[in-house]
């Protein structure tokens, strides 16, 4: 499962001094929502099938508290993976960490979530499928799994897709898949008193490869969106509201 | 060198998406200024037709490639006609609509390619003959400016953020197929269902009437749909009916729902939370129907109107429909 650190949705965003980054200041550190759907699919995979569930995180400290969260929740275990080389990469770069992480490991499925919320990007996923040289299906609502096969379905624009193939896969997670178990009492103890293993550039083999100069896509400046223009409210009784609007739609908003 | 733009296009039943004409659209525009040819690329089963379609829209060329391997959507087989056609075409950009389908290919096919990618792009521009573009973050409360450093460049266009240009039935341009054997393809899309309901796509609707909590129950959609019917508009949803049953995530507008950037959103009933308007607050005019005049909501609002939606939302669709059948 690969879990991203992101800052609480309920942020209030404020532009950083360097323009470029949100104003950490006060910002609260969680799991990515949709990693959270992805994880919990791993984990009923587990207790369905049996195996071992592994969580990947890229990031510097503050991936720390969601891998111990992840732990928490039932995974066995977890990598850290950090370097001030994986500081601010575009996807394809943050791809190339996870997959270079967690090619070789064996692992039938390979859980992301269908965005990391924050970069917005939906990229990373598919990015690793192919990094991995694996199929993928993204944006997964259900999942079966059967021996070597499996079956998921994917949410497009007014339907539903049915997805078949074989193990092992790369999968994003979309909200409906599941519902998130919260980490227990007894898991939160014990994720405690577990081991989070660190890499870094060199132990991935990707020194000199991957860092932010070899990064294709760069964010060059953050704004706020522009504040919209102060609406009007329409009065009267009902059908005096419903006739003012109708006229303002078609002649001074021009959309009808 | 790279030059000039390839356009990947999504069809479904016959018909091409009206956000991949936008995403052509705009590729003419960007070369018209940049210069470059803008190439078409069609992929499917007994495609070839649509290609007279996508000519109203000025393309240099068109590329299909046809196979029975498309007649149903694979990311890998897809994967393999997209890169396909860049090595034919070697663009400085690769654009497409923000689809399922685009989240899907788009960037694998970067990867495959080790180009840059920027998803859901709502503005190009211009600085110093360097093209930048524009990307919402942090659920569209910050917006994002990115440069590229890589041939090609994949981007994905957030539909209805670009406008389609006036179709020129006159135009000619090259047809031409393109032969595509994908290596291995070892997932597909076997079944399609259609969801139950959806009448008007809600990422492509021009117009979109969203209804909350305030609607009070499931058996009140009819009188919003009437709405819609009236206006040719998608039916949205905010996240607390699609949790209470009321109706399908498939609607929800929001930030764990779909990002829409309509002409004009209605939202009545809705209280305005900041995970609703992470998915609407683009829209160019918002209208909100709300009882609460301290509602959130109506300070996004283009046109604000106090009142029950029980009340206003009958007379609106009747004077729609009397304003609508005068024109
Ligand atoms: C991680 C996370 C993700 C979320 N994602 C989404 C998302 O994608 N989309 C989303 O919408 N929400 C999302 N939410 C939920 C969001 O916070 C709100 O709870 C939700 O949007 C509220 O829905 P509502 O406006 O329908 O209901 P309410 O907030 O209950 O508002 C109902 C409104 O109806 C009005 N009303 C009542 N009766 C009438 C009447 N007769 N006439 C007119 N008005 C009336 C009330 O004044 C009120 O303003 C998310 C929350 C979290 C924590
Ligand atoms: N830094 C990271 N560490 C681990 N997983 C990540 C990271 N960034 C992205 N992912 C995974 O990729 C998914 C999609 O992210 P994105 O492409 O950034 O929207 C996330 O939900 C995670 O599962």
């Amino acid at each position: 499962v690969c879990v991203k650190s992101v800052p609480d949705t309920e942020t209030k965003i404020k532009i950083g001094a360097d323009n470029r980054h949100i104003d950490l200041a006060d910002v609260r550190f969680i799991t990515s929502p949709y990693d959270e759907f992805a994880i919990e699919e791993a984990l009923s995979l587990k207790e369905k099938h049996g195996g071992e569930t592994v969580a990947f995180s890229m990031g510097g400290n503050e991936v720390t508290d969601v891998l111990r969260d992840t732990l928490a929740r039932g995974v066995d275990n977890a990598v850290h993976l950090n370097d001030p080389d994986f500081q601010d990469l575009d996807p394809l770069s943050t791809a190339k960490v996870l997959a270079a992480a967690i090619a070789g490991g064996g692992f039938d499925v390979i859980f992301c979530g269908q965005q990391g919320v924050g970069g917005d990007h939906s990229q990373v996923p598919a990015m690793l499928a192919e990094l991995l040289d694996l199929p993928q299906v993204t944006m997964v609502v259900k999942l079966e799994i059967e021996g070597e096969k499996f079956k998921a379905e994917r949410e497009i624009e007014g339907a539903h897709e049915i997805v078949e193939g074989t193990l092992p896969v790369v999968l994003s997670a979309q909200k409906g898949l599941n519902e998130p178990r919260y980490p227990s009492i007894k898991g939160v103890m014990a994720a405690r008193r577990k081991e989070i293993a660190v890499k870094n550039a060199e132990a991935l083999g990707s020194s000199g490869k991957v860092g932010q100069q070899f990064c294709k896509v760069k964010l060059t400046e953050l704004t706020l969106p522009p504040p919209r223009p102060q609406g009007k409210m329409i009065e009267g009784d009902a059908e005096t509201q419903a006739k003012t609007l109708v006229h303002l739609l078609r002649t001074e908003a021009k959309v009808i | 060198m790279a030059q000039g733009i390839l356009v990947f296009i999504e069809h479904r039943g016959g018909q091409v998406r009206k956000s991949s004409l936008e995403a052509l659209s705009e590729a003419r525009r960007q070369a018209d200024r940049a210069g470059g040819p803008v190439v078409a690329l069609l992929v499917g089963q007994g495609v070839k037709d649509l290609a007279s379609v996508l000519l109203k829209y000025k393309p240099d060329k068109v590329l299909v490639a046809d196979d029975a391997e498309f007649a149903q959507y694979s990311t890998e087989g897809f994967t393999a006609a997209l890169v396909e056609a860049v090595k034919r075409s070697d663009p400085r950009f690769v654009f497409s609509a923000w689809t399922a389908m685009a989240k899907d290919l788009i960037p694998r096919a970067a990867a495959r390619c080790d180009a840059g990618c920027l998803t859901d792009v709502t503005e190009l521009r211009e600085r110093e003959g360097t093209l930048l573009a524009v990307h919402p973050m942090y659920s569209a409360k910050a917006y994002g400016t990115f440069e590229f450093q890589s041939e090609p460049v994949f981007m994905t266009l957030r539909p209805n953020a670009f406008f389609t240009i006036e179709p020129d039935a006159a135009h000619t341009a090259p047809v031409e197929m393109l032969e595509v054997k994908p290596e291995k393809v070892r997932a597909r899309v076997v079944e399609t269902h259609a969801a139950a309901g959806a009448k008007v796509e809600l990422s492509e609707a021009p117009i979109i009437v969203s209804g909350g909590r305030g609607i009070k129950g499931p058996e009140n959609w009819g009188m919003l749909q009437e709405l819609c019917d009236v206006l040719g508009a998608a039916l949205g949803a905010s996240r607390a009916v699609v949790d209470a049953g009321w109706i399908d995530h498939q609607h929800q507008v929001g930030q764990t729902g779909k990002t829409v950037s309509p002409q004009l959103y209605i939202a009545c009933g809705i209280s305005g939370a900041i995970q609703h308007l992470a998915g609407m607050s683009s829209s160019k005019v918002i209208v909100a129907i709300n009882n609460n005049p301290d509602a959130p909501i109506f300070k996004y609002a283009t046109y604000g109107i106090v009142g029950d939606v029980f009340e206003v939302v009958p007379k609106l669709t009747e004077e729609f429909r009397k304003a609508l059948s005068e024109s």
